[in-house]
């Protein structure tokens, strides 16, 4: 799987409270949710982003709620991707389950700056800044994570028996 | 110890860390936020029933009583639900309480258990010897269909207690001390085992507040070992059967932190980290605050009213603050009534709420305005949680939140008795 798009980036600890503070959680449409998507943080990100962005950040994104609709709001704005230097460990499982595309890598996140853009190759690991030229390598997913991925999600995944 | 409990879970004789594997589900939990994404990737799933209809539980706790129609909407979605799947462990207005009070109380977790609930507090009943970790609502959909979920097996940390705490120090100051060492990422993807002597001092209201905050330190669960009380505990709620484990002698861990209990004081968390600790003494200018929050699934029992309450007794709240106690389930509510412990509040100028997670996520009962700063026994103050974002909450004990509602600003419980 292959990414390309301009960077959004954030600092560390992003929690799940400002990426759909829990005021919106009254509804699971989703373009409702990704219309608020980083509001308390970011007031300009539901306005600016554009299919395809990769969102950059620091260490424990989306620490706190178990909310899916964390990034649930971010898929369907139209980041295609999130990379940052660590995952909360449930929007970690989350973004696994529902098919969010996620690389952790501490260089490249230090590294890409915000309007950079960047490419990216999931199953690889590979992440190239076509702003800068620089490349890092990201540790790829094991593959039975890699299994739930391709097959589009957790629940794909299940309703075609890999996982039982 | 978690890793014997996953191992026995997933058919395996061990387990080591950073294993795959799929572990069976003693109980798979959510809320009236969660429930509903639930609802719908299950449907999507093409199961009939749910893989037991005693092992998953809905309450309905975070925006009910309802607070809006859309909430009401995803509170009927929920109810429908489980009314069609006859989920036995639905729990509505009237029955419900915060879903991590809940549930211990009524005797559906117990030692031994696995259990995953689409809420990151879920990790609350590691106080009781259980496996239990929050996940989002696609996990809690297939867990509902399969009775299985997939984990990858954590290393663990381990946090020998010894000493007793003083009197007004309880587990929140303990677990607030712990993840302002550690940091909000300290534990990331990790097992928090508590151990030592100084775990037999602490009660199990205690034990539960402080593995229900393992998640703010990154941890995938909170646990302790199961000794006398957490046996009386169980017995005292209901039957379900329960199973020892306990760790090994030479069990490894990543890291290993000694912690006297005698030393520690009544802790702050100021915004907008769990982690930004500070000790009520070390406070040099007042810190004024507009409103108190006493409750949720973090300090909502009785023995926390019960703190309150003693502090509070005869006295005022400060003017100008607001203080919202929140007994956290109907049976909470009901002995505190029988003890005089609501009078006690009511008298001081307090209100007292039904059972919700309402201002804990700045979902109803008690939003902050622009500007205005609590005190709260919850357990999170990012930006926003509880209102506007530029409102402001600190994480404390209830001893810490009932002196502070007296003087109106931060305050230690000795300054006021």
């Amino acid at each position: 799987m292959k990414f390309a798009g301009k960077v959004i980036k954030y600092k560390d600890n992003v929690d799940t409270d400002v990426i759909i503070p829990a005021r919106y959680l009254n509804t699971i449409d989703k373009k409702e949710l990704a219309s608020h998507c980083m509001e308390d943080l970011d007031k300009t990100f539901a306005s600016r982003v554009k299919p395809g962005d990769i969102m950059v950040a620091g260490w424990n994104f989306g620490c706190g709620s178990s909310r899916e609709h964390a990034p649930i709001a971010i898929k369907e704005s139209g980041i295609s991707l999130v990379i940052a230097k660590s995952f909360a460990r449930i929007f970690y499982r989350n973004s696994i389950n529902i098919g969010l595309a996620i690389l952790e890598c501490e260089e490249a996140a230090d590294r890409i700056q915000e309007g950079d853009e960047v490419e990216a190759d999931l199953t690889k690991g590979i992440i190239v800044d076509k702003t800068t030229g620089e490349t890092f390598t990201a540790e790829p997913f094991p593959p039975f994570i890699q299994e739930i991925i391709s097959c589009g999600g957790l629940i794909e995944a299940v309703k075609q028996g890999k996982i039982q | 110890m978690t890793q014997k409990i996953l191992a026995k879970h997933a058919g395996l004789t061990e387990v080591k860390a950073g294993q795959l594997i799929f572990a069976n589900l003693d109980m798979v939990l959510g809320n009236d936020i969660t429930s509903p994404v639930a609802v719908a990737e299950y449907g999507k799933l093409g199961f009939d029933g749910v893989f037991d209809t005693k092992k998953v539980a809905m309450v309905m706790d975070h925006f009910a009583p309802n607070k809006d129609i859309k909430a009401a909407e995803q509170c009927k979605m929920c109810r429908t639900f489980c009314r069609e799947k006859h989920i036995e462990n639905f729990y509505d207005v009237g029955k419900m309480g915060v879903e991590h009070a809940l549930l211990p109380e009524k005797g559906l977790v117990t030692a031994g258990d696995v259990v995953i609930g689409a809420d990151s507090h879920t990790c609350t009943y590691g106080a009781l010897g259980a496996f239990s970790t929050g996940v989002g609502s696609t996990d809690m959909a297939c867990g509902m269909a399969t009775g299985k979920a997939w984990f990858k097996v954590p290393s663990a940390i381990k946090f020998n207690l010894t000493g007793k705490l003083n009197p007004w120090v309880s587990g929140k100051d303990v677990i607030l001390h712990i993840i302002g060492m550690i940091g909000v990422d300290g534990a990331l993807y990790q097992s928090m085992e508590f151990s030592g002597e100084g775990v037999h001092s602490l009660s199990v209201s205690d034990r539960l507040c402080i593995a229900n905050m393992a998640i703010e330190a990154g941890g995938k669960n909170g646990i302790f070992p199961v000794d006398d009380l957490t046996i009386e505990y169980l017995k005292a709620h209901g039957n379900k059967p329960y199973t020892i484990f306990e760790a090994d002698e030479d069990a490894e861990y990543t890291a290993v932190y000694d912690i006297d209990l005698s030393t520690i004081e009544p802790t702050v968390a100021f915004p907008h980290l769990p982690e930004n600790t500070h000790t009520v003494s070390s406070i040099q200018d007042p810190i004024y605050i507009d409103q108190v929050v006493i409750g949720s699934c973090t300090n909502g029992r009785l023995e926390d009213l019960r703190i309150a309450a003693e502090i509070m007794k005869g006295k005022q709240v400060a003017d100008g603050v607001r203080c919202i106690v929140i007994p956290a389930t109907q049976k909470i509510y009901s002995d505190a009534m029988d003890e005089g412990l609501l009078k006690i509040f009511i008298d001081a100028g307090a209100a007292v709420s039904t059972p919700t997670c309402g201002p804990c996520l700045g979902g109803h009962m008690g939003i902050l305005a622009k500007g205005e700063r609590a005190v709260a026994t919850t357990n999170r103050n990012f930006v926003g949680r509880m209102g506007h974002p530029e409102s402001e909450v600190y994480l404390a004990s209830p001893a810490v939140a009932a002196a502070s509602a007296l003087t109106g600003k931060i305050s230690e419980p000795k300054e006021v008795l």
